[in-house]
């Protein structure tokens, strides 16, 4: 199978819910406002939001006034444009000519950040780059052994200290011995912390200080890994954690499970955070760069 | 961005609290915020809209209309209609929200839902929990997916002293169940907690691993561990795992974030199933009953007066709360006191908790004074504890001299002291307000001493 063929499966729950919902609902209907109105539901359910919902609708509404949506056809075309708009340039991750690339990782608890630096530390083993991976988390029980089993599975190296462990000393050892190794990029593993608590924010931008201080350009990469489960909380999730410590991007998980996807279109709407992974399954192969056209191409079939 | 629901209900309400006639146009615009705002608190669409359709219902009747304050109406109405909604007193009784034991030990109890959203965890607050009660809890690893799952609870099992059963990776659950509940048995451990693997609820063949341990395990009570961030998908996460494993009810975790509970009130519309116990936190005694009547006042902004009166009254005694009270209105809040205080808030348990509880401060305060630590409660014991007895009772005679010595006694800086000086100034003065009643809704609430970290900045 292929990957747009992968992507497209992965997907196939929110194209269910999502285009073939529009679909049933455009069956044998003129376009008109109240056909627009229903449209604006599908896209609440599917996790959009009320407000970059009503946008879209709204939008599409004007268009409508204007006669430039005669058939259905032509507002599934504008519903899909207005989609592409709203989350174009979403990028993947790329890895620049700094060393070692440093990346962050940062999230709120249990939304799959262990997961993801496994999967993206073994992407990047395979082109060809030496990765260190740092395990931040010495909070969690158990958090250490799981990317240590992740290290194993991606064959890259980990820097670790106890549980209970200053995070930001393993982040600082990390940082040395990618130095001293000529390592490429150092993922950082962090305890899951909801964006509420203060005190472990700050625990956070600790540790970016200490990055920032060995190296002046670093983190260069912030990710804010995100649970497409979840829904407009998400939106105070990436505002807060961007004012903490500056997000560059979002990783968004679980897309295979969770009947919607929309909350990427949300986020790009609302806060202009791009977001630049999605996993759409467990194996170690299922996270992907995201790009707009693939996503709304996968979407609509 | 958004505002919280319960924000926005609230300034709705205070325009039509100011009407004294409710006319139909009024209650149109407030109920269209409220579907907006429970939209934007991730209630299910469909949930929302049955939701909208029974308060107009009661809202448009002669009720209102004919009421002198159709806004307070309104309020009630809302409020009412969230509670029946999430199985208030009348739709699930108290006793349906306990955890059903066997009579015949052991109690098997099941917990499952999707990835990370808090199963293992849970087990250990359980286990935690029974243990208090007095009973002898298993705690089950049957997650051998997962990479380290089953080492997390044992990790977790250790630091509360109960023991996990749980072989390697790989093993499969159904056997590892049925062994620990024959252990349990014959060791005479009465309650097993089985913490299986996250799943999604739309894999067919995890699913199926599912039904085939409830069949081997017969548990008394399967529990949906469900994240309360959880958006849309909320209904068909809850319908999914109730249809096909009939769960007795619902644990809601990491309810100590900001979500406003929608999930809440889709997963309990989805399967009529009542939501048990919520979790406020990852340290493992933080898990606590689920109640309908201050969750929908949670939502509503009228805070969890209830919980934040139960939780000071097991700290503080009621006598110690009647003294601290006459003193407050007598003015004579000192230094000593607020060591007292200090003492109490430690003993209530984590901050931020307590803060979410207090109606309208609770937002504000985890932004702006959030940043009060364990740590700063010791700086500002050491600085009282170096005072004399007449200077904690009059501020006034600090001066200087007086401050370089405090400081030097608590090992402190001269800053420090000023600072706690200022904040307990600060206090002081909001002590004042909220006697005369106008600090901005706290009208209601007893307790002043935790108001005194607002003045931190
Ligand atoms: N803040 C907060 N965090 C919680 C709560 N309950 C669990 N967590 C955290 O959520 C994360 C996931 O919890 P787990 O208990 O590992 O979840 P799980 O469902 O067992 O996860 P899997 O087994 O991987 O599917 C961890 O970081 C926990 O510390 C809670 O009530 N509040
Ligand atoms: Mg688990």
């Amino acid at each position: 199978m292929g990957l747009f063929e992968r992507l497209k499966q992965g997907l196939s729950k929110t194209k269910k819910n999502l285009v073939e919902k529009a679909e049933v609902l455009f069956l044998g209907r003129n376009v008109d406002e109240s056909l627009l109105n229903e449209l604006e539901e599908v896209l609440i359910m599917a996790d959009v939001g009320p407000k970059a919902s009503a946008e879209i609708i709204s939008t599409l509404k004007e268009k409508f006034k204007k006669g430039e949506l005669s058939d259905t056809v032509g507002l599934k075309n504008a519903l899909k444009e207005e989609i592409k708009l709203a989350i174009q340039d979403g990028s993947g991750i790329k890895i620049t000519k700094e060393r070692p690339y440093i990346i962050l990782t940062v999230g709120v608890n249990g939304v799959g950040k262990t997961t993801t630096i496994g999967k993206l530390a073994w992407r990047f083993k395979n082109e060809g780059l030496k990765v260190i991976l740092a395990a931040g988390d010495t909070f969690r029980a158990a958090a250490i052994e799981q990317l240590e089993i992740w290290a194993h599975r991606s064959d890259t190296q980990i820097i670790k200290h106890k549980s209970g462990a200053d995070p930001a000393a393993v982040v600082y050892d990390a940082i040395m011995s990618a130095k001293a190794k000529n390592m490429d990029a150092v993922i950082i593993d962090t305890a899951g912390r909801l964006h509420t608590k203060t005190n472990l924010m700050d625990e956070l931008k600790k540790i970016k200080r200490v990055i920032n201080r060995e190296i002046p350009s670093a983190p260069h990469e912030v990710l804010l890994v995100v649970d497409a489960t979840s829904g407009q909380n998400v939106i105070h999730q990436a505002k807060i954690f961007g004012e903490a410590i500056g997000v560059t991007g979002i990783a968004l998980t679980k897309l295979d499970g969770t009947a919607k996807g929309g909350i990427v279109i949300a986020i790009k709407k609302e806060l202009n955070i791009p977001v630049k992974l999605i996993s759409v399954g467990e194996r170690i192969e299922d996270l992907r760069d995201f790009n707009a056209e693939e996503f709304v191409g996968a979407l609509f079939g | 961005m958004f505002e919280a629901l319960s924000e926005k209900l609230g300034s709705i309400f205070k325009k039509l609290k100011g009407r004294g006639l409710l006319r139909e146009e009024d209650l149109t615009a407030a109920l269209k915020e409220i579907k907006i705002a429970l939209l934007e608190a991730d209630v299910n669409f469909k949930v929302v809209k049955d939701f909208i359709e029974r308060v107009k219902a009661r809202a448009i009747g002669k009720e209102v209309i004919e009421s002198i304050t159709p806004g307070h109406q309104v309020v009630k109405i809302v409020h009412d209609e969230l509670c029946s909604l999430m199985g208030g007193e009348d739709n699930l009784s108290l006793s349906q929200r306990k955890i059903h034991l066997s009579p015949n030990p052991p109690t098997v109890i099941m917990l499952v839902g999707l990835h990370g959203s808090g199963k293992t965890t849970t087990a250990a607050k359980l286990a935690k929990g029974f243990k208090k009660d007095g009973r002898r809890p298993l705690l089950v690893a049957i997650d051998t997916a997962r990479p380290a799952a089953i080492e997390q609870l044992i990790s977790l099992g250790s630091q509360i002293n109960v023991p996990v059963y749980g072989t390697k990776a790989g093993d499969s659950p159904v056997r590892v169940c049925s062994d620990a509940i024959k252990k349990a048995h014959s060791e005479g451990w009465d309650v097993v907690i089985l913490d299986t693997a996250g799943r999604l609820h739309i894999d067919e063949e995890l699913m199926k691993e599912l039904d085939d341990v409830k069949a081997a395990a017969n548990p008394k009570e399967i529990l949906l561990v469900a994240d309360a961030m959880t958006g849309q998908d909320a209904v068909n996460i809850a319908k999914s795992f109730n249809d096909r494993l009939n769960i007795g009810g619902v644990i809601l975790t990491k309810m100590d974030g900001d979500a406003r509970g929608g999930a809440a009130l889709s997963i309990v519309a989805a399967t009529g199933k009542p939501i048990k116990f919520i979790g406020v936190g990852e340290k493992i005694d933080l898990l606590e009953p689920f109640h309908p009547e201050r969750m929908a006042s949670r939502i509503l902004e009228m805070g969890d007066i209830v919980s934040l009166v139960e939780k000071a009254q097991e700290a503080i005694g009621m006598e110690d709360a009647i003294k601290l009270q006459k003193k407050l209105k007598e003015d004579r809040f000192t230094f000593e006191d607020l060591k007292d205080q200090i003492k109490q808030i430690k003993k209530m348990g984590s901050l931020e908790n307590l803060f979410g509880m207090i109606p309208g401060l609770g937002k504000h305060i985890s932004r702006s004074v959030g940043t009060v630590d364990e740590k700063e409660f010791i700086k500002i014991e050491a600085i009282i504890n170096s005072m004399t007895k007449k200077e904690r009772e009059s501020y006034a005679i600090i001066n200087g001299s007086r401050k370089r010595r405090i400081a030097l006694g608590s090992g402190t800086t001269v800053a420090d002291v000023n600072r706690l000086i200022k904040q307990y100034l600060e206090m002081k003065k909001m002590l004042r307000m909220f006697k005369g009643g106008k600090g901005p809704g706290l009208n209601k609430f007893k307790f002043p001493d935790l108001n005194f970290f607002r003045g931190r900045s």
